[in-house]
């Protein structure tokens, strides 16, 4: 039996709910606009709706909902998460409404989407609100009953008292329950009696979304709405000189130009802050067509930007940051790179003497990988609604981290946070872009400025162009051996612009005696944020590509060697920092390495394996291409995944396909140059993503089965990808992959992609 | 600004616009028929993927005066309920993850189905070849069409 304190104040919800009055709005009804199908029954609404907590609500005739309080970016939150309240509730699924909460920080705990956190963090607060209204619901019964509330049992919605054979529905007691205190400690159920986490769901807003309804913010519209675009510098280093907007004042249904400022200047920003340029220029008018008409017409100049510096209070840490002058091109940053991963790095991790070991070594293996910028491309490029007036503000865009926005918005409208309402909508895609929420700055200066609700909508070009970029890396590997080929010293020694991808203390630190990691970073204008498995995504790819490498070298099967490390970190680690479970993370290869028929390939399959350790879950991949008329196919991606609990097995699954459909993509094809500052990519006619063709021909996503507490996923089985292709490549083409993308090389080999 | 006669699912509508503005933006902004997406502007992502008499085209690149007193039909004219059978199979195979490319590649899918009901593999590649899933839910999208080639 578990036992959780109780993690809702419930007299802060209440006070919430009456200083709201009834006026605190949520976004959307699960109901609102659509008709049911057919093969579907139609709850039916009940005439009172009774809090139980911020999470939880029952109507009278038994319907439940819930509140899903985590942003949407499509890792399904919104399913799993109820999930989880649902089977503490212990209610019947069917009978489930749920509805995407708005940013309330006083009501929920934690409405930040990303780091592959959601269901980590919102395990216990969920399980626990969950049992907590089970058990006021309870406590009603036992109080209306007069019977002993230990006696009671519930099922599926259905409160028991078997000695007295009394039945009660859940909406028959919410009345009574909503005004009774809360329990200080509630059991949790026991994991062998889960009946719905565990069963998948189909995504609650499945309906919704094939039949096109408005759930995005860029869908949204209000009586009186002006539309904007933006215009911003087209290149990192260059900042707005002037523009004249009389050029473009008078053009058909254009209603004002001017620029903003996104930050005041004496604004210490938060770790989220990023937003790459400071000043632009707004056009609002009457509708899409005639504001990008305007901003193609419109007259502007841009001047090169002088260094400059900002405050940050980075988590408590607070520092400064410089922003270099200059137009920096992608010849210069590969140039700057090999000159750094030749000199000395800062020493992150040093074990044994790896400097004897290497002077002593009869072989040595060295090995340099790259990858370049990448840029997000969500299919949803950057928008916001905002509606400012004197007082208030609302907000309504899309956004992985509201909390990291409200003090900016604050500070920059002059607005206390309690008057400024941040709505969330449903991501048409994240991958981290969106934990930078900048545009909500910028939409609602316009709205401001204006004195109107307005809708601003970024074009790709503008999305494509304005940063944020996952970072380019180089990771050098070196590998010592003796005259018996045996591994005697590791070394690392990697960076980026504008930092390090290096994660120390994973594996295989902690399986050799002499290690070294070294890391170095080359500062830039050009601005970078989270993008799915921030550094892992990159010194995965080179790690796995490298250890593969070495364990040919070493006339070693790929899978047993990784094995041999692993055992050795398992049974007598080398230091004490090490931050993976050995166990687990073998459990992965072994699973995959059965799953996958390791031993007896099919004729005519070249491939490649990769493991990696991120956002505390554990993945192997094993990834098979076959060359088809002088193209590489990949035939077969087979994931074995230890996250511990899976809460919606295939909702978790389809955001595992995405993952390894996604890295698979971006090895082959993610690519943002820079020439005199600008990114010379700037739309999809150039910036090649993956699509249907070249996608995996078959995908199978295998979860390793036990009862630790659910760990990430929407992050995890990304990273290894990279290197589990291009190790795959190697033997299809007999040629390493040491630099992202590799179409180009394919390219070169007379091979099609 | 002229006025404009469209068709667009079923519905007989006269709008007052500018005869170059793109379907895309009359749809969204002028009409609140707001399941076309916006993703390139230059007909390369497919998302705002609707159809002129029957056949998927691109809209973000079709100005409104090429498609007077033509029959469109857009994601919302595809069905009252969810119930097209490529919708349903759509909600069976779970396809969406953010769902923002969805509508254009139902579209797309259903406007293959019509010229072939019983796509290949390789043919359900190539048909749906034009339209991105940032979110990379390829191999569902194929199933989905299978299933739905089965129930059509």
């Amino acid at each position: 039996m578990t036992l959780a304190n109780k993690h809702i104040n419930r007299r802060s919800f209440l006070k919430v709910s009456a200083l709201a009055g009834g006026g605190m709005v949520l976004s959307f009804s699960w109901l609102a606009g659509c008709k049911p199908t057919a093969k579907e029954e139609l709850l039916a609404l009940p005439k009172e709706w009774f809090e139980l907590n911020s999470y939880i609500k029952i109507g009278e005739n038994g319907t439940v909902t819930l509140f899903s309080a985590n942003p949407e970016f499509g890792s399904n939150v919104i399913t799993s998460m109820p999930m989880i309240l649902a089977e503490e509730l212990d209610v019947d699924w069917k009978k489930v409404m749920v509805e995407q909460a708005d940013f309330f920080p006083v009501r929920f705990e934690r409405q930040f989407t990303g780091g592959s956190q959601g269901i980590r963090q919102g395990w216990t607060p969920l399980r626990t609100a969950g049992a907590t209204a089970r058990q006021m619901l309870v406590n009603a019964a036992a109080q209306t009953w007069q019977v002993p509330a230990e006696e009671i049992t519930t099922e599926a919605g259905t409160i028991i008292h078997k000695a007295s054979n009394k039945k009660a529905g859940y909406g028959e007691m919410a009345s009574l329950a909503s005004t009774l205190g809360v329990p200080e400690e509630v059991k949790l159920k026991e994991i062998k009696d889960f009946k719905i986490i565990g069963n998948s769901k189909k995504n609650v807003e499945g309906l919704k979304i094939v039949m096109g309804k408005p759930l995005f913010a860029i869908d949204h519209k209000v009586e009186g709405m002006l539309y904007a675009a933006i215009v911003h510098p087209p290149g990192f280093g260059m900042k707005l000189k002037a523009f004249d907007g009389a050029s473009v004042k008078s053009m058909p249904g254009v209603k004002d130009v001017f620029s903003i400022k996104v930050f005041n200047d004496d604004y210490e920003r938060n770790f989220f802050d990023t937003a790459t340029f400071d000043e632009m220029v707004a056009i609002v008018g009457n509708s899409t067509w005639e504001v990008l008409n305007a901003k193609k017409a419109l007259k502007v100049d841009w001047e090169k930007a002088p260094e400059s510096s900002f405050a940050v209070d980075a988590r408590g840490n607070k520092i400064t940051i410089k922003v270099p002058a200059g137009l920096e091109n992608s010849a210069d940053h590969k140039a700057k790179m090999t000159e750094y991963s030749q000199k000395p790095g800062n020493i992150l991790r040093r074990d044994g003497d790896p400097e004897a070991a290497f002077k002593k070594a009869a072989k040595i293996l060295e090995r340099t990988y790259t990858a370049p910028f990448l840029a997000h491309n969500t299919m949803e490029p950057l928008n916001c609604f905002a509606h400012v007036t004197a007082d208030q503000a609302v907000i309504y865009g899309p956004t992985q981290a509201p909390e990291f926005i409200m003090g900016t918005l604050s500070n920059r409208l002059g607005l206390p946070k309690e008057k400024i309402q941040i709505n969330l909508a449903r991501m048409g895609g994240g991958f981290g872009r969106r934990a930078y929420s900048h545009q909500m700055v910028e939409a609602a200066l316009i709205s401001q400025k204006v004195n109107a609700p307005i809708k601003m909508t970024y074009t790709r070009e503008d999305d494509m162009t304005s940063g944020v970029y996952r970072p380019t890396y180089s990771a050098t590997y070196r590998a010592a051996l003796d005259e018996n080929n045996n591994l005697t010293a590791f070394h690392v020694k990697a960076g980026g612009i504008p930092e390090t991808p290096i994660a120390p203390n994973r594996f295989p630190a902690g399986a050799i005696d002499n290690y070294l990691a070294e890391g170095w970073e080359i500062s830039s204008n050009i601005t970078i944020g989270a993008f799915r498995a921030p550094r892992s995504n990159f010194i995965a790819s080179a790690e796995q590509s490298f250890l593969d490498e070495l364990a040919e070298e070493m006339g070693k099967d790929p899978i047993a060697f990784r094995l041999e490390l692993l055992d050795r970190a398992k049974t007598n680690p080398v230091g004490e920092k090490n931050d993976y479970d050995a166990g687990r993370y073998a459990g992965v290869l072994e699973l995959v390495r059965e799953k996958s028929k390791w031993d007896s390939p099919e004729p005519n399959v070249h491939r490649g394996v990769s493991a990696y350790f991120c956002h505390n879950s554990y993945v192997a991949e094993v990834l098979d291409i076959e060359i088809q008329n002088s193209k590489p196919v990949v035939k077969n991606v087979i994931a074995a995944v230890d996250c511990g609990i899976v809460v919606n097995p295939d909702a978790a699954a389809n955001m595992g396909e995405g993952a390894i459909v996604d890295g698979i993509g971006n090895a082959f094809f993610g690519d943002l140059p820079f020439k005199v500052g600008v990114p010379e990519k700037t739309n999809f006619d150039k910036y090649r993503m993956i699509r249907q063709m070249e996608s995996p021909k078959s995908i199978e996503v295998h979860f390793v089965k036990n009862d630790i507490d659910p760990t990430g996923l929407g992050e995890p089985l990304f990273p290894p990808v990279f290197a589990a292709l291009a190790n795959s490549l190697y033997k299809a083409t007999g040629r390493r992959y040491y630099d992202q993308p590799f179409a180009p090389q394919l390219e070169m080999q007379n091979l099609t992609m | 600004m002229a006025t404009i006669n469209l068709n667009v699912n079923g519905k007989k509508q006269t709008i007052d616009v500018d005869p170059n503005t793109p379907v895309l933006w009359v749809l969204r902004d002028h009409l609140n028929l707001t399941g076309t997406k916006y993703g390139c502007g230059i007909a390369q992502c497919g998302a705002c993927t609707i159809h002129l008499g029957g056949i998927a085209v691109r809209s973000c690149q079709l100005p409104v005066s090429s498609v007077e007193n033509q029959e469109i039909t857009t994601i919302e004219g595809l069905s009252e309920n969810g119930d097209h059978p490529v919708q349903q199979a759509w909600m069976e195979h779970d396809v969406p993850q953010c769902g923002y490319c969805q509508a254009g590649q139902i579209m797309t899918a259903v406007a293959l189905l019509k010229n072939n009901p019983t796509p290949s593999d390789a043919e359900i590649e190539t048909g749906m070849n034009g339209n991105i899933c940032r979110c990379g839910t390829y191999l569902r999208i194929k199933e989905a069409v299978k299933t739905a080639s089965k129930s059509l």
